[in-house]
């Protein structure tokens, strides 16, 4: 894996907190995200990487209760994406993400992948055609669905339905693309496809992988976090991670993973 | 288990015993299901009897022609005329008026209450809501003759003192409850996952609910937009009370009408002799009525099947 040895920051975690409530599910996290780079976070489940994942675009804002401490500094504005007078949407309009069971809205194929483009107020068509048959392409699936743009998207595959959310995710060109998970839910197939589509991804966005997959984590990604009960363990070059980890519990866990 | 013999395990022929008990005791309940759920059916079946025989005697003496065609509705008089396009005319505007009421309206509160409301002011809304539901039909009938109308005259001062408008109107409101209860419903059903999606893609909490939760709600909407046709169309005390009994071919809700169902409180409630043409019908109305929520169900069912939620 060709690293190079100067990568621009594109996101940052400053000593970042979050609660549940009165549950604190993040402790103190300290870790840096490189442009145009791909992010795995692993760590046994229910050890945070989910909360920590949809800190970046601000999900808990949608439930009463979260709390965020501390800071996710994101450049090149080094704009902290929870201070309290940043709005969500804005975050949101930046940052896109993929989830772990395929998502897609209940319209057509094209509308799916167009949505993003008309929340943002876009509605001229010949632009609407252009970029979404980019975004399809830019997934992988426009071969699959160019013939039955029209179709409900429920009427995808599982892997495909996959991919098109990656597509309305791409469509509005987003600066960091979250994936919480994203081949949890697939076939060996289909996440390969996925996996293929990471690599070539990160020529245009930078992105942040949760997994459990260890060696999906290291296929694809330059860089990996271990979390364990909300805290960052470790975070380094997947490499380095993978075959000589600094922290004992990150060497048990992924040799207990890796088998 | 209950016999136990001396070395403290179950015999064989004991479990026997209690598994044939079990049975019986299942059989037994499912035939009282069955017979519950027969009750219902047999009911209908017999209504359905009773509307069909009656209204074959109704039919053999007016043509199913003259009854669709024939413009005016005079079964009493000498020269009687069975025009139902007359009673029609008159549920048709009122349903309508009615439906332009309930179906926006309890589509926005519901909305509300499963988009924007929190959880406290739900808790509190949604029995309300409810309790409307419960209040009987003839004070809306009332409310509509009393308040309604006379506020109405002020804006329209040629509103005479019955009008499918005033009824309508209140029919709408009473009708609110219901379309919105379900609406809720079938929006609360919509997978919290959905939401996240459009809310990750930057959408305000507007955008998702009329661009993603309504559409997946969408035969859910359907259902509870049938039920509040089948209820406007059925609809009788208020539109005896506030629309006047006048059979009168309009399609103009300014003016006063009967409909189908205030015909036959109308009819029923006078001393027609049994077996008569004006008795007889009461059943034809009453078939006609039936045809028209049979319609709406069947719409209703095929738009389900169109649009099934697909999560
Ligand atoms: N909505 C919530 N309210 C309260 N606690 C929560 C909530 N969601 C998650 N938690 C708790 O926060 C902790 C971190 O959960 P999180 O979902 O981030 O874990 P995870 O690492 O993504 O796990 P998994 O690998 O199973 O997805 C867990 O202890 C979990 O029980
Ligand atoms: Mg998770």
């Amino acid at each position: 894996m060709q690293i190079h040895d100067n990568p621009t920051l594109k996101a940052e975690a400053r000593n970042l907190n979050f609660f549940y409530g009165e549950a604190k599910a993040l402790k103190n996290i300290n870790m840096p995200i490189y442009d145009k780079k791909v992010t795995a976070l692993i760590g046994p489940s229910g050890c945070g990487k989910s909360t920590y994942l949809r800190s970046f675009n601000r999900m808990h804002d949608l439930y009463p209760g979260n709390r965020y401490e501390g800071e996710i500094r994101f450049f090149p504005d080094n704009t902290n994406l929870l201070a309290a007078e940043v709005d969500p949407i804005e975050v949101r309009m930046r940052i896109g993400m993929v989830f772990q069971k395929p998502n897609p809205f209940p319209k057509s194929i094209f509308e799916n992948v167009a949505y993003g483009l008309r929340v943002r107020g876009e509605n001229n068509k010949r632009v609407l055609d252009d970029k979404v048959e980019h975004a399809l392409k830019g997934a992988a699936i426009w071969d699959e669905v160019k013939d039955r743009l029209a179709d409900l998207a429920s009427n995808l595959s599982g892997g495909q339905q996959q991919r098109l959310c990656i597509a309305r995710a791409l469509a509005t060109d987003p600066e960091l693309l979250l994936f919480d998970e994203p081949t949890s839910a697939l076939d060996p197939i289909a996440t390969g496809a996925i996996e293929e589509l990471i690599h070539e991804l990160k020529k245009r966005v930078t992105i942040l992988i949760v997994t459990h997959n260890m060696q999906q984590a290291a296929r694809v990604s330059d860089y990996t976090a271990y979390m364990f009960l909300g805290e960052m363990v470790e975070f380094g070059k997947t490499d380095e991670i993978f075959i000589k980890p600094k922290d004992k519990r990150t060497e048990d866990y992924i040799t207990g993973r890796m088998g | 288990m209950s016999a136990n013999n001396s070395s403290g395990l179950p015999q064989v022929s004991d479990r026997l015993a209690y598994n044939a008990m079990r049975n019986w005791r299942e059989r037994l309940i499912e035939g009282l299901l069955l017979a519950a759920a027969a009750v219902s059916v047999l009911t209908t079946l017999g209504i359905v009897y009773v509307l069909v025989s009656e209204s074959v005697h109704f039919f053999a003496k007016v043509s199913i022609v003259d009854f669709l065609t024939d413009t005016q509705w005079t079964p009493l008089f000498d020269d009687a005329h069975f025009g139902i396009m007359v009673l029609i005319s008159g549920t048709l505007v009122s349903s309508f008026v009615a439906l332009a009421v309930a179906i926006p309206m309890g589509t926005i509160i519901a909305i509300y209450l499963s988009e924007f409301a929190d959880s406290r002011v739900r808790e509190v809304a949604k029995p309300i809501l409810e309790l409307l539901g419960g209040i009987p039909t003839i004070v809306f009938g009332y409310f509509a003759l009393l308040v309604v109308t006379p506020i109405l005259q002020t804006i329209f001062p040629s509103l005479p003192g019955f009008s499918l408008l005033s009824a309508g109107l209140v029919m709408g409101i009473m009708i609110v409850p219901y379309v919105a209860s379900l609406s809720e419903d079938a929006m609360r059903a919509v997978p919290m996952s959905m939401r996240e999606g459009a809310y990750a893609m930057g959408s305000t909490k507007l955008y998702t609910a009329i661009h993603v939760v309504v559409p997946a709600a969408v035969s859910g909407l359907a259902a509870s937009y049938i039920l509040g046709i089948s209820r406007a169309v059925g609809e009788t005390m208020i539109l005896a009370v506030a629309a006047g009994m006048q059979p009168n071919l309009t399609w103009n809700p300014m003016e006063q009408a009967a409909t189908i169902t205030s015909y036959i409180v109308q009819v029923a409630l006078g001393d027609l002799p049994h077996g008569s043409i004006g008795y007889q019908t009461i059943f034809a109305a009453g078939l006609t009525l039936l045809m028209i929520t049979l319609l709406f169900n069947i719409l209703g069912q095929w738009l389900r099947a169109k649009y099934r939620e697909a999560y």
